[in-house]
């Protein structure tokens, strides 16, 4: 082994002070023969401290279930967070378009539920209306109507989303367009909430 | 900070840069004759933080029926560590400057081995921690220059720290012996025992197991009996 590749391997090793030691061996077998002549158990179990690399299976298992446990306290996290979101008052109902002016395949742009928050409304049959957020999932990108494909397609990587179910089907997003609840009443349509889901 | 990535740089000049090892020059002395029991050593342990109130000295008694000789146990820090060649979990190393520390706490499964092999009787088992702890020089005091605790206690200086001129001239009918023999097992050690210097030959080892069927010289020892301990004193 190489004088600085023996280095290399004490820096890696950063135990605190003694790390940096010279790794000679101090300590000597008790049958007194040089370390060349000694069985290999020795030097897989070395006394001297600096000469120590071994991780103890303890020490692996702390880690191993403090980091399962880190994982267990996301999850609650993850679903306290779902809660707080469900509990979360509704915005209130806002007017976005009338029926007569939507045709059929036509598509109205509006903000909802604040005046940064993009979304779009399809009128995807006579009878059948859509209205998801622009926001591609993937990285904020606002998505463009294909009607032609059902789908919206974001041109910023190539994500598309079903028309109909705001899914993801293709391109990097995983997550589905966060959907708008509407409500028709008599010619008018009105933008009622916003259902984010994970799926 | 300066890091010496040559070879012959590194041995002309030992790596100081991250270490801090117990000062070669200082070393631990250990007078069993000053040794009046009178415990402080052990109280001073104690109270040291690092090892819970738990005293890592003991303080023994050489033949309780006999006399009330006592003496101070500390770890000896051995070249060859008896504990450390038995520890069947690999959890008591020795630093580079010769000190054997206590057994590494995520290692140790308590087995008692070292208890058993040290030829000093030096480790126990905390048997509520399951682990060994065991005289450290007072690592944490000795590694930045400091004495250990039981030796800035001492009345008698029957622990000694410090520089060998300083106890060859403070001690100048004893001589210190780091050198023991135990049947086969020769054992040296960073810890020394002070023995007594005589002039014909000089001591280079102690054989303990030799030592252990030594009684000393029985002496005629007369106490003036009193025949009525409670007798009143007459006055006046």
């Amino acid at each position: 082994m190489s004088t600085d590749s023996k280095n290399e391997m004490i820096m890696k090793k950063s135990d605190g002070p003694a790390a940096a030691s010279t790794s000679e061996q101090i300590t000597k077998a008790p049958d007194g023969r040089p370390p060349e002549e000694q069985p290999t158990w020795r030097q897989d179990f070395p006394i001297d401290w600096p000469q120590d690399h071994h991780v103890a299976r303890r020490d692996f298992t702390k880690f191993l279930v403090l980091t399962s446990f880190a994982f267990v306290v996301g999850q609650f996290w993850i679903a306290v967070q779902n809660f707080i979101r469900r509990r979360r008052s509704k915005p209130q109902m806002v007017k976005i378009a009338s029926l007569a002016a939507l045709p059929v395949g036509g598509a109205v742009v509006f903000k909802y539920p604040d005046a940064h928050d993009d979304c779009i409304l399809i009128r995807t049959g006579e009878d059948t209306l859509a209205a998801f957020s622009q926001k591609c999932t993937h990285l904020a990108c606002a998505v463009v109507p294909r009607p032609e494909l059902n789908a919206f397609h974001c041109p910023c990587h190539a994500g598309y989303f079903d028309m109909s179910t705001g899914r993801a089907i293709a391109g990097p997003p995983k997550r589905p367009l966060p959907r708008i609840t509407l409500k028709v009443n008599g010619d008018l349509i009105y933008a009622t909430g916003v259902e984010v889901s994970t799926l | 900070m300066r890091v010496n990535w040559s070879r012959s740089s590194n041995e002309s000049q030992p790596s100081k840069v991250f270490i801090m090892p117990v000062p070669e020059h200082l070393n631990f002395y250990i007078d069993p004759n000053r040794c009046i029991g009178c415990q402080a050593c052990v109280q001073a342990c104690t109270e040291c933080d690092t090892h819970k109130g738990e005293s890592m000295i003991h303080l023994e008694y050489v033949d309780r029926g006999e006399s009330v000789q006592t003496v101070p146990v500390v770890c000896m820090h051995c070249d060859q560590p008896t504990c450390a060649e038995v520890c069947p979990a690999d959890a008591i190393k020795r630093t580079e400057d010769g000190v054997v520390q206590s057994a590494r706490k995520p290692r140790c499964i308590a087995c008692g081995n070292c208890v058993i092999g040290c030829p000093f009787g030096v480790p126990e088992i905390n048997i509520e921690q399951q682990l060994m702890k065991k005289c450290d020089m007072c690592y944490d005091r000795s590694s930045v220059g400091k004495k250990p605790m039981c030796t800035t206690v001492c009345p008698s200086q029957a622990l000694f720290f410090g520089t060998r001129q300083e106890i060859e001239l403070l001690r100048p009918r004893s001589m210190p012996v780091n050198e023991f023999r135990f049947g086969r097992q020769s054992i040296t050690t960073r810890v020394s025992m002070m023995v007594p210097r005589q002039s014909h030959e000089p001591a280079r080892y102690v054989d303990v197991t030799a030592a252990m069927d030594e009684r000393p010289a029985s002496r005629h020892v007369s106490l003036t009996v009193i025949d009525d301990p409670f007798a009143e004193v007459q006055t006046g």
